[in-house]
């Protein structure tokens, strides 16, 4: 039970009695007679308590006499905690003896829209300021490279290259093959119509090479190695790992943001000439088991619908989609802010950026080859 | 007053086939300000994980107030760790929440108060480690000993009864780690709390510790226990002699 007796024992004085169990989790005690003390006349100046049947206390006791403290302030009475336990004594002298900074409080004002929408419209052009500025230290480390003076691991290189290529292979195995199965079911269900299904390995082998086996590829190394570069160096930023690279003159873009970024340029085109075949074979599988066609039928009309300029222009979107996916991990990893919560955002904006700009490059790549009639 | 608190028994830590210590046997009392020291990578550490139950001993057991931790079911082990708070090393304190939600959460999860009882408990306890009104900032915003005191607002949030402390006084400077130790010692004696700190800061360990245990990563057991002063007077073994006086002992070398 948690209980307060109230009374007057002088004209001035009001005494409370604390009784029983002042603990948290109990339920507060009713202040009905505390209140009535405030109101009554005359007006009471001093404020003491008597802690004699108190039982057992905690936090709860504590923030209960805090109030009381507070409303007695403001009323300009004086309170008087000698009557209390010695070591809620001793808290309440801890908890206020460092006084409330008051331009600590957040001025969380109300903004107004104007304000937001400028503020939205400042971060955003800093953010594109920041992804520019990136991209052309990404242009002059590459350079660097090509001129053979760039700093970096040959051993960071070979890593990064594993990471991004063979140990990606069984993904994209995945992925293409389903890419191919599907797009000959959909070709088949139109093409059958006219009894031309032979046609759907035309269908699946210019989609793959043209645009399904980079853009599958692109997306899938986005959401898988990506995240990895932007986690990767998001956590470094957190430990201050690329502090320590830029104080001992080593620059981060050629130690960290290169090996991978040359990884990706490497790696993707294999992948997407794999992903090419593969799923090429999955329309086969379709074709062969689905279709009736026979399999060296299947793949000599294969071989009639595509030229080397097919393949070619898969290759070329599969190298502008790796640069991309590493620029898009590296610059959000390397924004990454100072905590935990930061890198999860970095990551994920990481993968939001990087198909993004698979899509939009994808988009203008193909204007251009119509442009050019490749 | 000295009511066992925590006994440790016969405890041995492994991580996997590498042994960090074994045997170790101690109490720590009811209001005592226990230190756990030793040299680095003696596995001071690593006894605080055991004892808050984040690691499994390979062999031995924990009792809080006698009842055994690592035998028990879930449920116990659930209300013996409430009982604990703990701050740890860098702070721990959740990035994503403002320091008011960080001390609150332990609140909201385990009691059944309001959100006005709520915030004034919260604010009450960022005002005894001196942070009032830094409520609405981020881990990110504040120094290093302010994330350590909000660390510390945040593991007396359920009123614990016993405060596991992992290096305290780790990165911050002479006065605001002295600043520490007082709060530590204040603690103790308003809550009566048990308070069990890993250091090796030897200001701290003769400030506030009343009792102590000693590890050696060399012979990877216990090598004394007892309070760090009467240890400094008695003990004859080298390393502890060494080690409590920074290394300046010649006489008592072996």
């Amino acid at each position: 039970m948690t209980e307060l007796r109230v009374t007057r024992p002088l004209e001035h004085t009001i005494l409370v009695e604390l009784i029983g169990h002042w603990r948290l989790q109990e339920h507060p005690p009713l202040m009905q007679d505390l209140v009535r003390e405030f109101r009554s006349n005359p007006p009471a100046q001093f404020f003491r308590f008597n802690a004699q049947a108190l039982e057992s206390w905690d936090t709860g006791l504590i923030t209960f006499l805090l109030r009381l403290q507070r409303i007695c302030h403001r009323k300009h009475m004086t309170i008087d905690f000698s009557g209390l336990p010695q070591g809620a004594q001793r808290l309440i002298h801890l908890a206020t003896v460092i006084p409330e900074r008051q331009e600590n409080m957040r001025l969380r004002a109300k903004e107004g829209r104007v304000f937001r929408l400028v503020t939205k419209a400042i971060s955003t052009t800093d953010g594109a300021q920041d992804m520019v500025a990136f991209v052309g230290e990404t242009f002059i480390t590459f350079f660097r490279f090509l001129r053979g003076r760039a700093q970096y691991r040959q051993s960071d290189l070979a890593l990064a290259i594993q990471e991004c290529g063979a140990k990606a292979l069984p993904i994209v195995t995945l992925i293409s093959v389903l890419v191919g199965l599907i797009l000959a079911f959909v070709g088949a269900v139109q093409l059958k119509q006219f009894g031309a299904q032979i046609y759907v390995a035309n269908l699946v082998g210019l989609g793959m090479a043209r645009e399904m086996g980079a853009m599958m590829t692109a997306v899938i190394m986005a959401g898988r190695t990506g995240a990895a570069f932007a986690a990767q160096l998001g956590t470094m930023r957190v430990n201050q790992e690329i502090d320590a690279f830029i104080t001992m003159g080593i620059s981060p873009m050629e130690f960290l943001v290169l090996p991978r970024m040359l990884a990706l340029m490497l790696m993707m085109p294999l992948l997407c000439i794999y992903s090419d075949i593969l799923g090429i074979l999955g329309g086969a599988i379709v074709g062969v088991t689905m279709l009736d066609l026979g399999a060296a039928q299947y793949f000599y009309q294969t071989q009639e619908a595509l030229t080397f300029t097919d393949f070619s222009v898969g290759i070329v979107k599969s190298v502008v989609f790796g640069v991309l996916v590493a620029i898009a991990g590296c610059l959000r990893g390397m924004q990454c802010g100072s905590s935990s919560a930061a890198v999860g955002l970095a990551t994920t904006s990481a993968v939001v950026t990087g198909i993004v700009f698979i899509v939009v490059s994808d988009a203008i790549l193909t204007v251009m080859y119509d442009i050019l009639g490749v | 007053m000295t009511e066992p608190d925590i006994t440790v028994r016969d405890l041995t830590m492994a991580y996997g086939d590498v042994v960090i210590q074994r045997d170790l046997t101690f109490t720590v009392n009811q209001g005592d300000i226990f230190i756990i020291m030793g040299g680095s990578g003696c596995g001071k550490s690593t006894l605080l994980r055991h004892m808050i139950g984040l690691k499994e001993p390979a062999h031995g057991d924990i009792h809080f107030s006698g009842e055994s931790f690592w035998q028990a079911d879930d449920e116990t082990r659930v209300r013996l760790m409430r009982r604990c708070g703990v701050l740890f090393q860098s702070g721990a304190l959740w990035s994503s929440m403002s320091l008011a939600e960080n001390v609150g959460l332990p609140l909201h999860e385990y009691t059944e108060l309001n959100d006005k009882q709520i915030q004034e408990v919260v604010s009450f306890k960022l005002a005894l480690v001196g942070l009032a009104g830094f409520g609405d900032y981020y881990p990110s915003e504040l120094s290093g000993g302010m994330q350590k005191r909000a660390g510390l607002a945040r593991a007396m949030a359920l009123d614990p009864d016993i405060l596991f402390f992992d290096e305290p006084s780790a990165g911050l400077d002479p006065i605001s780690s002295r600043h520490l130790d007082d709060l530590i010692l204040e603690l103790r004696d308003s809550l009566g709390a048990t308070i069990v700190v890993v250091t090796h800061e030897l200001a701290s360990i003769f400030a506030i510790g009343n009792n102590s245990v000693f590890l050696d990563a060399d012979t990877k057991t216990m090598l004394a226990s007892g309070p760090p002063h009467a240890m400094l007077a008695d003990c004859g073994i080298p390393v502890i002699q060494q080690f409590l006086r920074r290394g300046e002992v010649a006489s008592v070398a072996p």
